[in-house]
């Protein structure tokens, strides 16, 4: 079984949207899809941020407004959907970082439905050891 | 091409990468042995993904048609 490990640090839309379609494409492909989402990636799952995010990183700054623009125009789906689709189609797991969770002070009710857990640094790094695909977005 | 007559049509245009082979993968979930998928997709990154992964996963690839401005993937289920 191939697994893919994906670590969210950022939180901007147009870095959240590869981890949206490559966790989407490896669920379709039927890997295993493991996310640990840390810092501003984990803010970028709260309830309050994960629909409204306009975020995006600040060397793209000027082709914000263009990109929500054509996304919405063509119908893309947003990274959160992805993420939802992935999960109806396979085996993905979406884990919270309890660093950034409790630095934080979050709750789990503060988080979008398809997180499943929050998990610690070293209970991550074990599952991630196996993933024949590692990544950091 | 003309005597293939796809068992189940999917309309993928306009949806992008990955979800023509997405809708793809779950259509040959649903489908029997034999049963022929056609998909038609806009989506760049099908006309590689798709052939792709039907060969990995032991299908079999009728053809790859370029229509007016799309492509059609024709599978037929072989497992």
């Amino acid at each position: 079984m191939t697994k893919i490990s994906i670590i969210v640090f950022s939180g901007t839309v147009d870095k959240l949207m590869p981890v949206g379609v490559l966790a989407s494409a490896a669920a379709a492909l039927g890997y295993d899809v493991e996310i640990f989402a840390t810092f501003w990636g984990l803010m970028a799952f709260r309830k309050d941020m994960a629909e409204k995010n306009t975020k995006i990183s600040k060397e793209f700054e000027e082709m914000g407004e263009m990109m929500f623009k054509i996304m919405k125009e063509k119908n893309v789906p947003s990274w959160l959907n992805l993420l939802r689709q992935a999960k109806e189609m396979g085996n993905v797991k979406i884990y919270a970082c309890a660093q950034t969770f409790d630095m934080f002070g979050m709750k789990k009710e503060d988080l979008v439905d398809i997180v499943d857990e929050v998990v610690g640094a070293g209970e991550y790094l074990e599952k991630a050891k196996e993933a024949d695909i590692s990544l950091f977005i | 091409m003309s005597d293939v007559k796809p068992t189940r049509v999917i309309d993928a245009r306009g949806s992008f990468c990955p979800g023509p082979l997405m809708e793809l993968i779950k259509a040959i979930k649903e489908a029997k042995v034999g049963d022929i998928i056609s998909v038609y997709s806009t989506d760049s990154g099908s006309k590689r993904d798709i052939p792709l992964w039907v060969e990995k996963a032991g299908h079999e690839l009728i053809g790859v048609f370029d229509r007016e401005g799309y492509t059609e993937f024709v599978v037929r289920k072989k497992r």
